[in-house]
């Protein structure tokens, strides 16, 4: 296992390395000079050559690269070209934000997916099963923005029940955390499903029966157990799905995180910040997924460690 | 239950084609689901109303009735009008070709980089491999709408690039799935034996490979048209898709989002719009992929 | 039947109903499994064996159901149990075995966990009851150094030693009954012989009867008493082993043993059963093996046959055997060697 962990962290080094290259082009790929860009059309040559000079962009790729890794690696992500702050100070806070909201969002997915899931597979056919995966194929195909928009007309606007806007106490964040939620607590409900049903009709479930081993049991003790091991890697790809969405819910509702931030700075070419928020997320995928594989391999004794 | 043959008797004096076989039992199969086939009409009707839709109104998305402002829905303005005064029924109507198109464009361009990347990489292996595995890897290390996000940052602000931006967002999923079909099919029995007699690489790819793995392609897809409408969608409601004052389904629920305490209807019906299109590919997806899969169908 | 009978299965009926239609896969099947004795069921994939192996313990999914019939065991009919009174039974008094001992473990659970199962349902016993009991059934069952291998999960051992395990979890409450539903298909032949001969130490120590669920003639001669022969969903013929084999009845019998080679008899060629089973859809509304019997008249092919004693522990479901057989009398008498040189 030990070996395997390591394996895997080594193997996340190539990928990493390229996503902070692809990160690091986002601004020479842009087309038209990045300082002019930065600068506005009607700049002085002046402060254009000023802003060349401290982003370092008249040397060559490769020590722009190597300045920018550096940087990153000691924490350093640059200076807002906005407010001219480091990018750092300007992202952590916002970060923590972002990061609650999908916790808590993938939170609400697991346990509502879980649950709906289970039930639509043990009565298969039923009502219950019809209704829920209805009402699943429509959370799939709700875009989070809009849901979240009718969430604040209804339970803000016209029930007073939640603040429409904002992330302070506890009240405020049921609507986000719902509207951000809700797709993949469908997704992982539909997956649940379909993998208890495939669990359910496999041998060692008929040898627990043949074993004089309760329904209930069998359900929550043979089947579930296997069953959550195709779920495990949707719930992780789930967390970096809702890392992104979040850029939508944030907006919609106001709230002050990195998702909002990245979008004002993509609006205003701030390209600094514009790459740490997009190297943040990233990364924090990468990771997460390697827990999620780590503890696949973990939950899944079946496959060979070497693989 | 399998019978068993005791003695290899030909019970059927006509041997079918196993490819026409297997089309006709997906057919057969895909007529029988009926989720699917709603998804299937709903999606040919909204096709064929986003062409003629447009000719049939008298109205024009761009025609302003200041008088009606945040007009509700009424029997002259179906689904009211916008802050603008603007008809919603109308301008949904002619939004529908942009979110269509988007959503075919996008994944016809994804598609079209993804399968050649992944039957490349599935078909010869080794280096050529595993350098176009990390690459996708890349790709794929920029969660949901982040990668779209990422390459509209570049490209800028409009629908063209938002449909550049989901088609790229598209091709780690093509090339993934068309890699592993690629594989299996590669070490089918039947490809050693072509290649034993001789064939190219070309020939076995375009002849043999190809056909093996297209329906997961088009199982895929279809479910993606569903993600790429929504993705596009997203963009244009952020302000970084369609401009002003096309009529695109986010950006119109963009328009209505200042105005959700007063008239909320002008974000509720472009926001349904999206629901009913989005659905109806997902639905149309899963009957397929059940059809293609009989084991999948439980 | 003279002696003390532990099962008897009588007109036993499951089908499935597949979009709208009843398939029968189990047709009225009758059969009893004498006290410490094992009874072999034969027959082609689809002949309903395994099925009717299933429906004694109930454990038919839908869309398949148990439609009529009984099953006595032990004089009780095991068909009128509630859902609680049949789990006390299974895995009790009646265990089984499957063919595929690689899915027939759970993989997430260790072997101890998986043995120590049976016997907290059944008999109560705590976690260290539990595993000293699995050490002691791993021991009988004979896989090496057990107590190391209670820990282990299923992915770690061999599928003769899962097979092992699945038996050790089979006898664990010292069942009356066991169901092996062909037990050694899926196995390797030195492994199967092993496994055969395991069953038979076992069935001898505890006074076990024991159906066993095979397509294999030569598993049969090795560890039946009783065989019963089917077809397409319905039992052909019924006899002891030495009957069955020394002086087959029904022309299926006949023609499976023909297509097997044999040491006892000289055989110029083996001689395989022409045609296929019928489709489940296509059944034929007389007997079933008529389309493929070499002397099926238009009798055999217009009316189904009863399965009718024809002398002391002996059943055959064939007109031949009848008053009513309108065909060539001549091929009542059956004897080996004359099968050999039959005409086909």
């Amino acid at each position: 296992m030990t070996v395997y962990i390591i394996r895997r962290v080594l193997q996340l080094i190539p990928v990493l390395l390229g996503v902070s290259i692809l990160v690091f082009s986002l601004m020479h790929l842009t087309p038209g000079n990045p300082a002019q860009l930065m600068a506005g059309e009607s700049a002085p040559p002046d402060t254009i050559e000023q802003i060349e000079e401290s982003l370092g962009l008249n040397d060559p790729l490769p020590v722009q690269y190597w300045d920018y890794i550096s940087g990153v690696v000691q924490g350093d992500l640059g200076t807002s070209m906005r407010y001219n702050t480091p990018v750092a100070d300007e992202v952590w806070p916002k970060f923590k934000v972002t990061l609650e909201l999908s916790i808590y969002s993938t939170i609400l997915s697991i346990f509502m997916g879980l649950l709906a899931g289970i039930i639509s597979a043990v009565r298969q056919y039923s009502i219950s099963d019809i209704t829920i995966m209805i009402i699943a194929l429509f959370g799939l195909s709700m875009p989070n923005f809009w849901l979240g928009l009718m969430l604040i007309q209804w339970f803000a606007v016209n029930l007073g029940w939640f603040p429409p806007t904002g992330w302070e106490g506890p009240s405020s964040i049921v609507l986000p955390v719902i509207s951000l939620g809700t797709a993949g607590a469908a997704i992982i409900a539909r997956m649940t499903r379909s993998s208890m049903l495939d669990v359910i009709s496999q041998d060692y479930i008929r040898t627990a029966r043949a074993k004089g081993v309760k329904k209930r049991v069998i359900i929550y003790k043979h089947a579930l157990k296997n069953a959550l091991i195709p779920v495990v890697t949707v719930a992780g790809l789930q967390f970096g799905a809702l890392l992104a969405g979040a850029v939508l819910t944030e907006s919609v509702f106001a709230i002050n995180g990195m998702g909002r931030l990245l979008v004002d700075s993509i609006i205003q070419r701030d390209f600094p910040v514009v790459q740490a928020c997009i190297l943040i997320i990233a990364v924090v995928f990468v990771v997460v997924n390697l827990i999620v594989d780590i503890s696949y391999k973990f939950l899944n004794k079946r496959i060979d460690l070497n693989d | 239950m399998s019978n068993q043959q005791v003695e290899a008797a030909p019970t059927q004096p006509k041997v079918e084609n196993p490819r026409v076989k297997a089309a006709k039992d997906f057919y057969r199969r895909l007529k029988k689901n009926v989720p699917a086939l709603i998804g299937f009409y709903t999606i040919l009707i909204l096709v064929i109303f986003s062409i003629i839709g447009p000719w049939m109104l008298s109205t024009d998305p761009s025609d302003t009735d200041v008088i009606n402002k945040f007009a509700g829905p009424s029997a002259e303005h179906w689904f009211g009008t916008d802050h603008l005064g603007r008809d919603i029924f109308t301008r949904i109507i002619h939004g529908m070709k942009l979110t269509l198109g988007i959503g075919f464009a996008s994944v016809f361009m994804g598609a079209a980089m993804g399968i050649p990347i992944g039957i490349i990489a599935g078909y010869y292996g080794g280096k050529i491999d595993a350098v176009i595995m990390r690459f996708i890897d890349i790709l794929l290390a920029f969660p949901g709408i982040l990668l779209a996000l990422a390459i509209v940052s570049i490209l800028g602000g409009s629908l063209v690039n938002v449909t550049i931006a989901v088609a790229i967002y598209a091709i780690p999923g093509f090339a993934r799935i068309i890699r592993g079909s690629t594989l299996a099919a590669k070490n089918l029995e039947y490809v050693d034996a072509i290649k034993a007699l001789g064939a190219g690489d070309g020939r076995i790819i375009f002849k043999h490979i190809l056909p093996n793995v297209l329906s997961p392609v088009i199982v895929n897809a279809t479910l993606y048209i569903a993600t790429a409408i929504l993705t596009a969608a997203g963009l244009s409601f952020l302000g970084m898709g369609a401009q002003p004052p096309q009529p695109e389904w986010g950006a119109m629920l963009n328009d209505g989002r200042s105005y959700m305490r007063d008239a909320g209807h002008i974000a509720f019906f472009p926001g349904m719009a999206i629901v009913i299109v989005v659905l109806a590919f997902n639905i149309f997806g899963d009957g397929l992929r059940d059809a293609l899969d009989p084991k999948m169908k439980k | 039947m003279s002696q003390e009978t532990i099962l008897e299965v009588n007109d036993l009926r499951t089908s499935f109903f597949v979009e709208g239609n009843e398939v029968k896969a189990v047709d009225g099947v009758t059969f009893d499994v004498p006290k410490g004795k094992t009874l072999g069921i034969v027959g082609e994939s689809g002949s309903g064996k395994s099925i009717s192996a299933l429906s004694i313990l109930q454990l038919i999914d839908s869309p398949g159901k148990i439609v009529g019939g009984e099953i006595n065991f032990k004089g009780d009919n095991l068909l009128k149990y509630n859902d609680n009174q049949m789990r006390k039974i299974r895995g009790n008094q009646i265990s089984m075995i499957f063919q595929e001992p690689m899915t027939s473990l759970n993989p997430v659970y260790t072997v101890g966990q998986q043995l120590r199962e049976a016997l907290k349902i059944h008999r109560g016993l705590g976690k260290e009851a539990g595993t000293e009991k699995a050490v002691e059934l791993l021991e009988l069952v004979g896989i090496p150094s057990p107590r190391s291998r209670v820990t282990q999960y299923p992915f770690e051992l061999s599928g003769g030693m899962r097979q092992r395990v699945m038996i050790a979890m089979a006898l664990a409450c010292d069942p009356e009954l066991l169901v092996a539903d062909e037990p050694t298909t899926a196995l390797d032949v030195t492994i199967q012989a092993q496994i055969l001969e395991l069953l038979k130490e076992l069935q001898d120590e505890f006074d076990m009867s024991i159906i066993m669920i095979t397509h294999d003639l030569g598993v049969v001669a090795e560890t039946c008493d009783y065989v019963a022969v089917m077809y397409c969903g319905k039992v052909v013929e019924y006899a002891d082993v030495n009957t069955l084999f020394k002086n087959p009845r029904h022309p299926y019998t006949v023609g499976l043993l023909n297509s097997l080679p044999r040491s006892d008899v000289d055989q110029e060629e083996l001689e395989p059963i022409h045609g296929t089973v019928p489709a489940p859809h296509e059944m034929p509304v007389g007997c079933r093996f008529a389309p493929r019997c070499p002397f099926a008249t238009d009798l055999c092919h217009e009316k189904l046959p009863d399965l009718e004693d024809i002398g002391d522990e002996e059943q055959v479901r064939c007109w031949i055997y009848t008053d009513e057989w309108d065909g060539d009398p001549e091929v009542k008498v059956y004897e080996p060697e004359a099968r050999t040189t039959k005409d086909q």
